[in-house]
């Protein structure tokens, strides 16, 4: 008998019973409450974020925004805070990606996959909470552009359709940060890897500076990457005629263009966390 | 009775790394059954499959009847988890992060306040109850977690590794804990680098390497199999050690000398009259014996004479004295 121990049994112990286990909707409501609580008990998170994005709009609102031509009648400021507000998705998202990495590192993501409950409720429920985040996020994002000296120029429809649009941008993007949290592994990983990312995304678009203003080869980047459309679709809705004047194509043009973006963004990177998520 | 847990001939495979290769385990529910072994030795690697959180590539696996490979879903319905990690939200209490998983566990909000009790006595965490995890202690933090996995009464409760990284009083309060559990009827399944945890929480002790049993049974019964009894002679002076471990090798297998202890053992089989005989030929030789014990092997030398190389080989873990 080297391999298997057959044990004698105890008589008279009790058993315990069977868990259920809770609902698609119950277990993703339980789960975002979760990441809900966890953000508004973690003032470093909610205070650090906003003074970061603070700190980055009066760079360049102030410092860099003086070399800055946006060659037309729009003012660098209203130029600036509709790329900075979409723009701030994206800073964002590395917080979603840090907390998917610490999740899976500390075993509360193999806590959660050994619970009696469907497994889609563990990403439903962060992308729930995430809206919450995100209007959050967006919130300050604007407050802060109003604060240095932001007017939108669009119609009231125009105003709230951008932010509408931010908020799709932000629930494709979400899949983005989920699959590269879970890929990455460890918060250290998440960070470097989104970092990197991001970082060219952001920076050789149009959201802080006009891509006709960069060398060719970095400018076809930015004309064909998913930002460029997302902040030229923003700030048309945003700032109306000054705004429109600066691209070549209409305000519809460029919201459809970055719809489908964040369509084939969400579809594949959905896809990818899904996918790795269910692997075991 | 249907075992609680059932494996045969499991394997799983990471690259190059032959995490389990056939590994065979039975275990009658009313037990505490421990799995130890080296690191790398695939104690995690069992336990994850057993909880659904990876698929065996070859073999069977049964949880409480139940197929774990055809219906993960079902088998975790009667498991809790607690991992290497305390897998807590820091920034919830301990009582809403058990009234969270026992909501997740299918629990009302009623009963999940009432079990949030139950459990919270159960690890002796009523007081902290209401702070946040993030001001616990490393002991508190343990505990909680062992408890959110016991929110929903599992039939057999995973615990991989569950004292790692605890000072002393906080590894008996927690054993103490696990042992309670075995009433409520919950089976458990835990593994363990450290001898002493298998030998004091388990009634069942299943010694794995290399990813298969090497050999299992009661502590007592593993215990017999290294050898009947070891004879230990503590010397005054360590020159004196070389010649005492010459004379053990005649009358044992293979002695093994602790120069810092100043001291050597040897497995023998009929250990009284062999410390007889150790006695008189210590004593022709003039050899100051200080002490001189017969007892029985402790589970680092069944280890070592099961396997040929000691428990604690790896240089994280902490040292083990020689019989201690």
């Amino acid at each position: 008998m080297t391999g298997a121990s057959v044990l004698a049994p105890s008589p008279g112990i009790p058993r315990a019973g069977v868990n259920t286990g809770a609902g698609l909707w119950s277990s993703s409501i339980t789960v975002a409450g979760r990441m809900v609580r966890k953000f508004a008990r973690t003032p470093q998170l909610i205070v650090f974020t906003a003074i970061q994005s603070a700190v980055f709009l009066l760079m360049f609102r102030f410092a860099f925004g003086g070399a800055i031509s946006t060659r037309g009648h729009l003012s660098y400021v209203n130029f600036l805070v509709p790329g900075f507000i979409v723009t701030n998705i994206l800073w964002g998202g590395m917080g979603t990606a840090v907390g998917v990495a610490e999740d899976v590192e500390h075993g509360f993501v193999d806590r959660l996959r050994s619970l009696p409950i469907p497994r889609a409720a563990v990403l439903i429920g962060r992308g729930l909470a995430d809206v919450a985040l995100m209007t959050w996020a967006l919130a300050i994002a604007a407050g802060l552009g109003f604060a240095v000296g932001f007017r939108p120029g669009g119609s009231a429809a125009g105003v709230l359709a951008a932010f509408g649009l931010c908020m799709v941008f932000g629930l494709a993007f979400e899949w983005v940060f989920i699959a590269g949290g879970l890929v990455a592994g460890s918060a250290q990983a998440a960070q470097s890897i989104i970092g990197l990312a991001v970082t060219p995304l952001v920076f050789l678009s149009s959201a802080y500076v006009p891509v006709q203003s960069m060398p060719s080869g970095v400018r076809q980047f930015g004309e064909l990457q998913p930002i460029t459309p997302m902040a030229d679709a923003v700030r048309s809705l945003f700032t109306g005629a000054d705004g429109r004047a600066l691209v070549d194509h209409s305000t519809s043009y460029y919201v459809g263009l970055s719809l489908l973006w964040a369509a084939a963004i969400f579809v594949v990177f959905g896809f990818l966390a899904v996918l790795r998520f269910a692997r075991r | 009775m249907t075992p609680i847990l059932e494996a045969r001939g499991l394997t799983k495979r990471y690259g190059k790394t032959q995490a389990l290769a056939g590994l065979d385990l039975t275990a009658s529910p009313g037990r505490v059954v421990a799995l130890l072994g080296p690191n790398g030795a695939g104690k995690t690697t069992f336990v994850r499959a057993v909880a659904t959180l990876l698929r065996p590539d070859a073999g069977t696996l049964h949880v409480d009847g139940i197929d774990a490979l055809r219906k993960p879903a079902s088998v975790r319905q009667v498991i809790g988890l607690a991992g290497q990690f305390a897998a807590v939200e820091e920034a919830m209490t301990g009582r809403e992060n058990l009234e969270m998983v026992g909501r997740l566990f299918g629990l009302s909000r009623k009963q999940a306040k009432a079990a949030a009790v139950r459990v919270l006595g159960q690890m002796q965490l009523t007081d902290d109850a209401d702070r946040l995890v993030r001001t616990y202690s490393g002991g508190m933090r343990r505990r909680i977690d062992l408890g959110v996995s016991l929110v929903g009464t599992p039939r057999l409760l995973l615990l991989d590794e569950p004292s790692t990284g605890l000072d002393p009083v906080s590894r008996l309060r927690l054993w103490d804990a696990i042992r309670s559990l075995v009433l409520t009827g919950t089976d458990i399944l835990l593994t363990t680098q450290y001898l002493d945890e298998a030998d004091r929480l388990a009634s069942d002790i299943v010694i794995i390497d290399h990813g298969t049993v090497i050999a299992s049974g009661t502590p007592t019964e593993l215990k017999t199999r290294a050898g009947d009894d070891m004879i230990e002679v503590h010397v005054r002076d360590t020159d004196q050690l070389p010649a005492v471990s010459g004379m053990l090798a005649t009358i044992g297998h293979d002695p093994r000398v602790d120069v810092p202890q100043r001291r050597a053992c040897v497995a023998v089989d009929d250990g009284s009259s062999r410390l007889m005989d150790t006695l008189r030929v210590l004593d022709g030789q003039g050899i100051t014996v200080e002490d001189i014990s017969l007892r029985r092997p402790t589970l680092d030398e069944v280890f070592l004479a099961l396997t040929g190389k000691p428990a604690q080989a790896t240089d994280d873990s902490p040292e083990q004295p020689v019989g201690a």
